[in-house]
């Protein structure tokens, strides 16, 4: 299944719409890579509510697509982690070190609304 | 109840095959046909002792009526599922109305010795029979007595657990202060089980109020181990997944001496050194500025 | 319920396969949503080891009892390359993949038994256990 990404504003938001392949996922990092070139987004949100498991892979994936739009630039935010889904992924051992989150995608984009202003991320300062 | 199944099958196998059957209906019809006299002695037995404290008359006569027809249905077919079942139900009412064991058990020994007197009396003129007729009635009774125990212990110890689960629950309330914050006060020993539940409850507070920054209070906790420890971790890390950051206060000294011994990475968790503090730190995080001296404080929207 | 379901994992679109059917599997068991969700992560990191280091194998899943408690028994099968010391594969950090090396031990963490068996050259069987509290 194919994440749609949205433009919004300066920012790209994909929101996730059913469970994901191995394959969905890496197709997901190439086209944020792209789309953040083209469209010179500053942000990305990955809206994660849906998905009900998140694996050593989904998370391993997610974190290095967050670091390498880092690296072009777009600070992003993952979004929307389940309670159930998080406890899930700490008992694994998975803590998306380096990557940042936030509730939902309104507190998403509060976020890197707040690291535009202020030309860096103070939010959450647990992130690092 | 997970115990329904287990009867006291060595005694019931016993009656069931050695009791000639012609004895067994002569049992159980010389109960029946003494059915009034019988329990009227019972009642003014237990009445005597006491036992019947706490009941009104209806009740004892409904009660005692409907144990001693259970009763002789047990020795009737040798099975005990209805007195297993009318005993579950008895003790699931009388631990609610605070009724004791004593009265209980009480209330069960003395039905036996009207049973088996009435057998002594009945048997009387012919030693043999009398034997066969107790050989064949005492197993049914202890079967019977077990039953109405095992359900008690059985429903006492079900409500001590929903006690604890209670308690449990109160001691770890997640408060929240104002939007976006919560506080975990944690009071008491905490153990894997609690821990599992204290995260559990956070993360659906976190997200049911939004909350940006949880301050976990420890002051009241005198001590915990490595295990328990980690479980504070994973705790900390999975609200940072929901995108909430937890600040942890009132760490003890000997709380930090015991994080550090054994490898915990404190410069992952945010740690300030009294709730005070910790509410404060919060508060700069989310934007609020904390005006000494006076009473509110405003939120700083832009 | 179907007695027992046999999922065939050749590829990374039969992990999400086998993960739903868990998922469904708990859900009909009673299970808490947080164990559902434990359950299925566990699942997923087995299945994709087949997939990664055995290219297939299949996943079984059936109703466990045990005297009056349910649950859910998972064995993961394949005819792939083993696993020389199991218990170093079990150890967190693990890995001769690019992964974390979090799969198995987190699998283990995840579930209430575990149990691997694994002979070089010949495959590896994991059968992990999770009953409903
Ligand atoms: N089915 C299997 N067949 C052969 N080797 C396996 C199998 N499953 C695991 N292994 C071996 O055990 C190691 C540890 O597995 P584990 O799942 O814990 O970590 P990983 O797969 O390397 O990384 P991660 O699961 O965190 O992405 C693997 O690197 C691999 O060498
Ligand atoms: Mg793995």
């Amino acid at each position: 299944m194919q994440v749609p990404i949205l433009k919004q504003r300066h920012y790209l938001i994909a929101s996730i719409q059913g469970a994901l392949t191995d394959a969905d996922l890496l197709r997901l990092c190439d086209d944020l890579l792209e789309q953040v070139g083209k469209f010179r987004s500053q942000g990305v949100v990955i809206d994660v509510t849906v998905l009900d498991v998140m694996d050593s892979f989904a998370t391993r994936t997610l974190r290095s697509i967050s670091q390498m739009l880092k690296l072009r630039g777009a600070g992003t935010v993952i979004v929307g982690i389940q309670p159930d889904v998080a406890f899930a992924m700490i008992q694994l051992g998975l803590r998306l070190e380096g990557a940042v989150t936030a509730l939902d995608l309104e507190e998403g984009i509060a976020f890197l609304d707040k690291g535009k202003k202020e030309g860096q991320r103070t939010w959450p300062v647990s992130s690092t | 109840m997970p115990n329904k199944n287990r009867r006291p099958s060595a005694l019931a196998t016993a009656t069931g095959k050695e009791a000639p059957d012609s004895l067994l209906r002569e049992l159980v019809a010389h109960f029946r046909d003494n059915r009034d006299p019988l329990r009227r002695q019972w009642l003014e037995m237990m009445t005597a002792k006491g036992l019947l404290e706490g009941l009104t008359p209806g009740e004892a006569e409904t009660e005692s009526a409907t144990i001693y027809d259970t009763c002789i249905d047990c020795l009737d077919t040798g099975t005990y599922e209805s007195a297993q079942i009318y005993a579950t139900k008895m003790a699931e009412r009388g631990v609610l109305r605070g009724m004791t064991t004593e009265q209980i058990l009480g209330g069960m020994l003395t039905l036996r010795d009207v049973y088996g007197r009435s057998l002594f009396d009945r048997y009387l003129s012919s030693p043999a029979r009398l034997a066969a007729a107790l050989d064949a009635y005492e197993p049914v009774g202890n079967n019977i007595l077990a039953v109405v125990a095992l359900a008690f212990i059985e429903e006492r110890e079900r409500v001590v657990r929903q006690q604890q689960e209670a308690i449990r629950e109160l001691s770890t309330p997640v408060l929240r202060v104002r939007p976006g914050l919560l506080i975990l006060p944690i009071i008491g020993l905490i153990d894997s089980q609690r821990t599992r539940q204290l995260t559990d409850q956070l993360l659906r507070a976190i997200r049911a109020h939004r909350a940006k920054v949880v301050v976990m209070d420890i002051t009241g906790v005198p001590a915990v181990d490595s295990k328990v420890a980690n479980h504070m971790v994973q705790t900390v890390d999975a609200a940072r997944l929901l995108g909430a950051t937890v600040i942890v206060t009132g760490v003890s000294p000997e709380i930090a001496q015991t994080l550090v011994t054994i490898g915990v990475d404190l410069s992952k968790m945010n740690t300030v050194g009294d709730l005070q503090g910790g509410i404060e730190e919060a508060d700069l995080l989310l934007g609020y500025r904390v005006i000494v001296g006076e009473e509110a404080s405003a939120p700083q929207e832009q | 319920m179907a007695s027992e379901q046999h999922i065939a994992i050749a590829s990374d679109a039969d992990i999400v396969v086998a993960r739903q059917a868990t998922r469904a599997l708990t859900v009909e068991l009673g299970f808490s949503s947080s164990d559902q969700a434990g359950v299925a992560t566990a699942v997923s990191e087995i299945a994709r080891n087949i997939v990664e280091y055995a290219q297939s194998g299949e996943i079984v899943i059936r109703v466990a009892l045990n005297g009056g408690h349910r649950g859910i028994v998972v064995v993961a099968r394949d005819t792939g390359p083993g696993i020389d010391d199991v218990e170093i594969a079990m150890g967190d950090g693990y890995t001769t993949g690019r992964g974390l090396g979090l799969g198995l031990p987190g699998a283990r963490r995840l579930m209430d038994e575990f149990d691997i068996v694994s002979k070089v050259g010949k495959g590896t069987t994991v059968t992990m256990k999770k009953w409903v509290r």
